[in-house]
């Protein structure tokens, strides 16, 4: 006999991660945003941390959960780029929580969907930073360069896409 | 209660940020102890961040410095000999043209003690090298591997052969941050070489070096070297800074000019740097060895150089007076000639005019003779040269 039980399509594609891999990864990727502009400096431009925190709110599909994950991982960021400790902590809450409630309500497996998603999210960050560093701290002398931004944005869309694909790998079906 | 369950994750990322922006409000507002960027648990939350992750980094970079410095190593080995005796060569050239650098630094400083300026000399160093970056192009801060165990400080000047990089951030026991020049919220006092203009220099939010506090100069050119002044307390006078790249108005500061430098280092692939960990009035030991020993030898080239009159009533054959070059040792001797009598003397005539210190503001210059000279000052040189065929003394006067 078959057991039924109504779940809503959120509930079901709900996927989470191991201990390990949940640790991991966010570090790993603090270190090597750490690490990789030491050796190529080119690469300051782009946000692993950003990339990360992107991939575990759509895949969790909770807000709180994603919440959780960008404000550890901004937190983290902040406390080794010398900034002031929750700048990225609270524009990556905002984009966890925005990710993981939009994943409940869109198709995220699509490579073009994350794609778009990851683009829009980063340039929304930017956004979010340039209003917490202007508005909230009132550093008039913050300025963002919008070109420079869009770069960014298309950097890290364009290193995003094989990432997620990487990290599927380590999903766990709820 | 149906309210918080509807809306608990709103309500949850609405805490979240509320707690971050206290957190962010009490780190803007708290008070900050001198020289630190930080509050105190602020700057122990990074310490213990940082060394969580120091190890990680110092293994990255000794792995990388491995292997890129054994496969360079290899290449390097096969010309080391030639290029070792080259760069000794070198150096015994650039030390020569040092001391006389050092020499007329000297001769700065004098005049210098005589308005009351110090000089300050770089005087210990501390070699350290890069082993971490900031990770993100909005803040340019470098993670060394020495901190407060080997004497760092805040505010301490980083420097490399080539220029200045920065200065020391935050220390911590066994690592330190340096805010690079081309942060934002850095900054530093320079000065032009050739115009001897002073300025501010800081970083834009694109990472460039900028000085944005001078008014457009038609003097100021591109190319121009750019140099610390000294004033900000953090870097020695004279260190270089960079050259000016572009020259432009500054739209968001009118009537300044955005004046973009060119760093001498580069900040992008820095891996070792010394720490100036103490400066001192007085030139260095082996500077000042090496200004002795360019005293010595610039003596015996003055000796040795053939002033007009001195020595062509010398007969053929006979060497000048030239003190040994490799005797540092020997007294230095200055050939300066005594000027020939003038036929019909004038108050422009050598030896004429008092002393300096005989003179009075205001008063009328005496006529020719009146002021008795007993003659000529000790350091006064001649303006023409002797004519030959009336040869000058032939002793030199020390």
């Amino acid at each position: 006999m078959v057991t039924r039980s109504y779940m809503s399509r959120r509930e079901v594609e709900q996927q989470s991660f191991s201990l390990g891999v949940a640790v991991c990864v966010p570090l790993g990727a603090i270190l090597l945003q750490v690490l990789l502009p030491m050796l190529f400096p080119a690469l300051a431009i782009l946000d692993l941390p950003l990339i990360v925190t992107l991939f575990f709110a759509i895949s969790r599909r909770s807000p709180i959960a994603g919440t959780m994950t960008g404000a550890t991982i901004g937190l983290l960021q902040d406390i080794f780029t010398s900034q002031h400790i929750g700048i990225n902590g609270m524009a990556k809450s905002v984009i966890g929580y925005a990710a993981a409630s939009l994943s409940s309500r869109i198709d995220v497996e699509n490579t073009a969907t994350r794609a778009v998603l990851t683009f829009l999210f980063s340039l929304m960050q930017s956004v979010l930073l340039y209003l917490i560093e202007r508005r909230l701290l009132g550093i008039r002398d913050f300025h963002q360069l919008w070109l420079h931004e869009l770069l960014r944005a298309t950097v890290n869309t364009l290193v995003a896409v094989p990432v997620f694909l990487l990290l599927d790998r380590w999903k766990r079906q709820d | 209660m149906e309210f918080l369950t509807r809306f608990k994750n709103a309500l949850f990322l609405i805490a979240v940020l509320v707690a971050q922006a206290i957190a962010l409000a009490v780190q803007v507002r708290s008070p900050v102890d001198a020289g630190e960027p930080d509050g105190r648990s602020v700057r122990l939350i990074r310490m213990w961040a940082t060394a969580t992750v120091t190890p990680f980094e110092r293994a990255a970079h000794g792995v990388g410095w491995g292997i890129h410095h054994g496969w360079s190593n290899y290449i390097d080995l096969r010309h080391v000999r030639q290029q070792n005796q080259d760069l000794q060569q070198q150096l015994t050239r650039m030390r020569i043209e040092q001391a006389a650098i050092s020499e007329d630094a000297l001769q700065g400083r004098r005049l210098q003690a005589m308005l009351g300026f110090r000089e300050r000399y770089v005087g210990s160093t501390i070699a350290a090298q890069v082993i971490g970056a900031s990770g993100s192009d909005q803040t340019h801060v470098l993670t060394i591997d020495k901190g407060s165990r080997d004497g760092l400080k805040p505010d301490m000047a980083v420097i490399t052969a080539d220029g200045i990089v920065g200065k020391i951030r935050d220390v911590d026991p066994t690592t330190a941050h340096v805010l690079e020049i081309d942060d934002q919220s850095s900054g530093a006092g320079v000065i032009l070489q050739s115009t001897r203009i002073r300025a501010i220099l800081h970083g834009t939010i694109a990472g460039r070096v900028q000085i944005g506090n001078l008014t457009a100069d038609s003097r100021i050119k591109p190319g121009e070297t750019v140099l610390t002044s000294g004033g900000d307390q953090v870097y020695p006078r004279g260190l270089p800074v960079g050259t000016i790249e572009s020259i432009a108005p500054d739209p968001d500061h009118q009537p300044y000019t955005a004046i973009v430098v060119r760093p001498a280092v580069n900040l992008n692939r820095v891996e070792e740097v010394l720490v100036i960990t103490g400066t001192q009035s007085d030139l260095p030991a082996d500077a000042q060895q090496d200004l002795s020993a360019a005293e010595a030898q610039h003596a015996a080239d003055l000796s040795a150089e053939r002033l007009p009159g001195i020595h062509d009533d010398q007969p053929p054959g006979t060497a000048p007076a030239t003190p040994a070059a490799g005797s540092p040792a020997t007294p230095p001797v200055v050939a300066v000639p005594h000027p020939l009598p003038a036929l019909h003397p004038d108050r422009f005539s050598s030896g004429s005019t008092p002393p300096a210190a005989d003179l009075k503001p205001g008063a009328p210059i005496s006529a020719p003779g009146s002021a008795t000279p007993s003659g000529p000052a000790p350091n006064s040189q001649p303006k023409q040269p002797a004519p030959k065929q009336e040869p000058a003394p032939t002793s030199p006067q020390p």
